[in-house]
């Protein structure tokens, strides 16, 4: 019926113009719901940073606290776990922690962190998201997953599923004592500005 | 904006006309309205100040956010912290109060009721005429009644700012209208300001939203508008065949 | 299909697997429909899109929501403030709720209007009775969900007319509860029956509804078979293929209707109070009744209804009968034409008089009762079902004999209710309405004797335009 039609373009047109208007405000209209599956409010406000106070830390010690609902370790280094850690090629994937997503800038040092004896890393395994455990006696981090090996900067080992070093998350020091997650230091944000 | 602004008094006529047949409340409580306009910042500001000062201590806004708060009100976080955020509380919490409710029954012989949705359940006018309908009543505990919520347990608690009312009754004992006879520290337009901007400012925590609904609307009818011309036209080039 | 399409590639692969092709044709490009539909004829897509858009919208908010009697209030705020754009996402869903049965009732409105509940449609106007009835129920049942005080004394009310069932009833209500009160249970059982169990009810009643139109097709204004007048290659003479016309007219309506919608949603979420009421943001409390309770205003003609008669359990039939009712309308009214435009004046008067009664019942449904209200809302009761009498009445040309003895026994059976309860009080109120009612029934039932009010006029063979 249509083909006999003289106005066969302007019917082209108009139904092509229909569609496309339609077809956007279709997918527009799929925003609000797909953003409302993002984390609301009160969750954004539950990632708020959070402190710690690490003046009863001891050697070796590790607490744990939790940060945006993923656990987070403070680790009071020895100077013998400070010294088991080296930037070997051969032992670390990533040795110089060059992978820039998983630590702030003021982390890209040997041992990962702001002061060299406290750690503070994300205990998620960068593999498939086990929590690795804390081995002391054998100065590592074991993922008992699928057998992740990360020394005392949370650098993986070569051989180990895991992909990338554990992730150091932005940290500061409020006082000698108290760790702030979630915040970097004061002077990298002066440094960045 | 203009077009926004345009739309959004149209529709205020049309629902202020539909909206609250209240139940049947003193005529007097019914001369009392608030001018609210959310869109008027400053306002706002003034009234969440207000509020920090002189409601906070016994009503909570359970369901209002610190956060949202300083973002809609355009008040930078650090300032809002310093100036209106309630002790040890994060700027990510909502506006609770420590006040436990026992000791509100012991002090006041009820719990002061949460107004976050004051403004929505019972209106904007409710809450300004409640601010501004206390009268000297010797009968009562606090010394104070009110005209909008008659036999009211909360106390007077701006009663230095406005100054003292008196009830005028008429030849029934009805009531008629509220006399003053004694000043406050605010002039009756710096009294009615106040108490206006505290209602605006409760009528916005009542729905945040609001802020966003009239402008983002504006677009979506544009925009179904266009959608419903091209589908007028595409209908009308296709029903050729049929007439 | 016996022309079954010849297409090859994926698509015929599929189709010979799937009927999907053959599908698009039997429904969409090769069904033929009346090319008379009018304004009316938008409503039946626009309740599809508004379904659509209930079940789309309400999966969404079932991922921020909270069953829970503790819980439910503080998420219906969560989702208001906290969640992204979560208010409209509610807002679509409550002015959905409303923008439904507007839509519904016209749709039944227009089944009046042009008779599409007769023979053979029948089983059309049943499954749409029973969509409507489930409507109620998800309606209902949603209403308790954000658990404030109107959720929480409607549904109150509501229950408590079960309990009026001789014997049965108080055992009833507090199986319907899982409580001796409305409670947790309550709510979590109304949230699994509101996000599950009725939406697949509705959608089943949906698909047989349509499928029972689809074989037997449209009526339209005219009410003329479009089946019976059929060209050599066996396609109506007055019929045009849904798709593309009636897609095309269809979207301009669903254009019209979306605007109308964003309107409410951006605008006047709360209609006033009529959509969302007032004292729904206050948190329920069994404890303290809201001054006055009136339910959302679709089910307020209903509700006047029921309030009519003073009485719980009569007042509770006769709610039910009126809805009840509905369900015979194919077997009431036998009147052979089906469109209002071929019916007798005295038809017309009939369904105006209907329309406005329904109208009134709703009205009086929101207010507080009141000497004067509860009057009107039993003489407009009586006039609802009157206008289920007077469509059997007009059935066909009834004799002299006939028409005395049903107006009588109209006049009878309400007379005996006023003369029960009249006192030195009421007397007034009663023989007033009691004249008007009586008034209308001697006149629509009489008059056709001594006038043409009930002439009708001849029915085309092909549709008029």
């Amino acid at each position: 019926m249509s083909s006999d039609n003289p106005d066969n373009s302007r019917r082209k047109f108009l139904t092509g113009s229909l569609s496309i208007v339609g077809g956007t405000g279709a997918a527009a209209t799929l925003w609000p719901f797909l953003s409302s599956m993002g984390p609301s409010a009160k969750a954004k406000a539950a990632g708020a940073p959070v402190k710690v106070d690490i003046s009863n830390l001891k050697d070796g010690e590790k607490i744990d606290l939790i940060w945006r609902k993923k656990p987070i370790w403070v680790v009071k280094r020895t100077k013998n776990m400070l010294d088991s850690i080296n930037t070997s090629d051969e032992k670390h994937k990533d040795p110089m922690s060059e992978n820039a997503e998983q630590q702030p800038e003021f982390a890209k040092n040997k041992f990962r962190s702001l002061k060299p004896e406290i750690l503070v890393l994300e205990g998620v395994c960068t593999h498939l998201g086990c929590n690795p455990a804390y081995k002391p006696s054998e100065n590592k981090f074991f993922c008992a997953c699928h057998g992740s090996n990360f020394d005392l900067a949370g650098k993986v080992a070569n051989g180990s599923p895991a992909g990338a070093n554990l992730k150091v998350p932005p940290y500061r020091f409020e006082d000698e004592n108290t760790i702030v997650v979630g915040e970097l230091p004061a002077s990298i944000e002066i440094q960045k500005g | 904006m203009i077009k926004n602004n345009i739309l959004a008094f149209i529709f205020l006529i049309v629902i202020s006309n539909i909206s609250y047949s209240a139940s049947v409340k003193s005529e007097l409580s019914t001369k009392y309205k608030a001018t609210s306009n959310i869109n008027n910042k400053a306002s706002l500001q003034r009234g969440a100040k207000h509020f920090v000062n002189y409601c906070s201590g016994c009503h909570s806004l359970k369901y209002m956010r610190m956060s949202t708060l300083a973002q809609d009100l355009g008040i930078e976080e650090a300032v809002f912290s310093k100036n209106l955020l309630f002790t040890d509380k994060k700027i990510g919490e909502t506006m609770t109060i420590a006040m436990k409710e026992s000791d509100a029954v012991t002090w006041f012989n009820a719990v002061p009721p949460d107004l976050s949705l004051t403004a929505r359940s019972k209106g904007a006018d409710y809450i300004y005429s409640k601010l501004n309908t206390y009268y000297e009543d010797d009968s009562t505990t606090t010394g104070y009644n009110n005209v909008a919520l008659p036999n009211t347990s909360m106390p007077n608690i701006l009663a230095n700012l406005q100054g003292g009312q008196k009830l005028v009754l008429d030849s029934n004992n009805n009531p008629v209208s509220l006399e003053k006879i004694s000043d406050g520290t605010y002039t009756e337009i710096e009294y009615k300001q106040l108490t206006n901007d505290i209602t605006n400012f409760l009528v916005y925590v009542s729905e945040p939203a609001k802020l966003k609904r009239y402008s983002m609307g504006f677009w979506v009818l544009l925009f179904i508008f266009i959608f419903t011309i091209i589908a007028y036209y595409t209908k009308k080039e296709f029903w050729k065949d049929v007439h | 299909m016996s022309e079954k399409n010849q297409t090859t590639g994926v698509i015929g692969w599929v189709d010979e697997r799937l009927p999907i092709l053959s599908f698009v044709r039997n429904h969409l490009t090769h069904y033929y429909t009346p090319k008379n539909f009018n304004f009316w004829y938008f409503f039946g897509s626009l309740a599809f899109l508004i379904l659509f858009l209930q079940i789309f919208t309400g999966i969404f908010l079932a991922m921020h929501y909270k069953p829970d009697a503790k819980l439910a209030f503080d998420s219906v705020e969560f989702i208001m403030r906290d969640v992204n754009l979560g208010w409209l996402i509610r807002y679509m869903h409550s002015t959905g709720a409303s923008a439904f049965f507007v839509v519904v009732y016209l749709h039944m409105f227009r089944a009046l209007m042009y008779g599409s509940f007769k023979k053979p449609r029948e089983l059309i106007w049943l499954f749409g009775v029973f969509i409507y009835l489930a409507l109620m129920a998800e309606a209902f049942m949603g209403y308790l969900l954000p658990w404030g005080q109107m959720s929480y004394w409607g549904a109150q009310v509501i229950i408590n007319l079960f309990t009026t069932i001789p014997v049965i009833g108080p055992e009833l209500g507090i199986w319907i509860r899982g409580d001796f009160a409305i409670s947790d249970p309550t709510l979590t059982r109304f949230f699994a029956l509101h996000i599950v169990a009725v939406p697949m009810v509705i959608l089943l009643l949906v698909i047989l509804h349509l499928s029972a139109l689809h074989t037997v097709g449209s009526n339209n204004p005219d009410g003329v078979e479009i089946k019976k007048n059929k060209d050599e290659n066996g396609i109506p003479l007055d019929g045009i293929p849904f798709h593309p016309y009636y897609t095309v007219k269809d979207f301009v309506g669903i254009g019209v209707f979306l605007f109308l919608f964003a309107l409410v949603v951006f605008f006047v979420p709360e209609m006033g109070g009529y959509f969302l009421e007032h004292a729904n943001f206050i948190p329920a409390n069994p404890l303290v009744t809201p001054e006055h309770i009136a339910p959302v205003w679709y089910f307020t003609p209903f509700y006047s209804i029921l309030r009519a008669i003073p009485d719980p359990a009569f007042g509770a039939l006769a709610m039910a009968m009126s809805i009840v009712v509905l369900f015979f309308l194919p077997w009431i009214d036998r009147n052979p034409i089906k469109s209002i435009r071929y019916r007798s004046t005295l038809f017309k008067i009939n369904l105006f008089v209907f329309v406005i009664g329904f109208l009134i019942l709703g009205y009086l449904g929101v207010k507080a009762p009141n000497p004067l209200y509860n009057a009107l809302a039993l003489r407009f009761s009586e006039m609802y079902f009157i206008f289920f009498a007077l469509l059997y009445f007009y059935s066909s040309t009834r004799n002299n004999l006939f028409s005395y003895v049903f107006s009588g026994v109209i006049i009878f059976l309400i007379l005996i209710y006023d003369l029960l309860r009249i006192s030195s009080d009421n007397y007034i109120m009663i023989l007033t309405g009691l004249t008007l009612v009586i008034t209308f029934v001697v006149f629509m039932t009489l008059s056709p004797l001594y006038s043409s009010l009930n002439k009708e006029k001849e029915v085309p063979d092909r549709v008029t335009e």
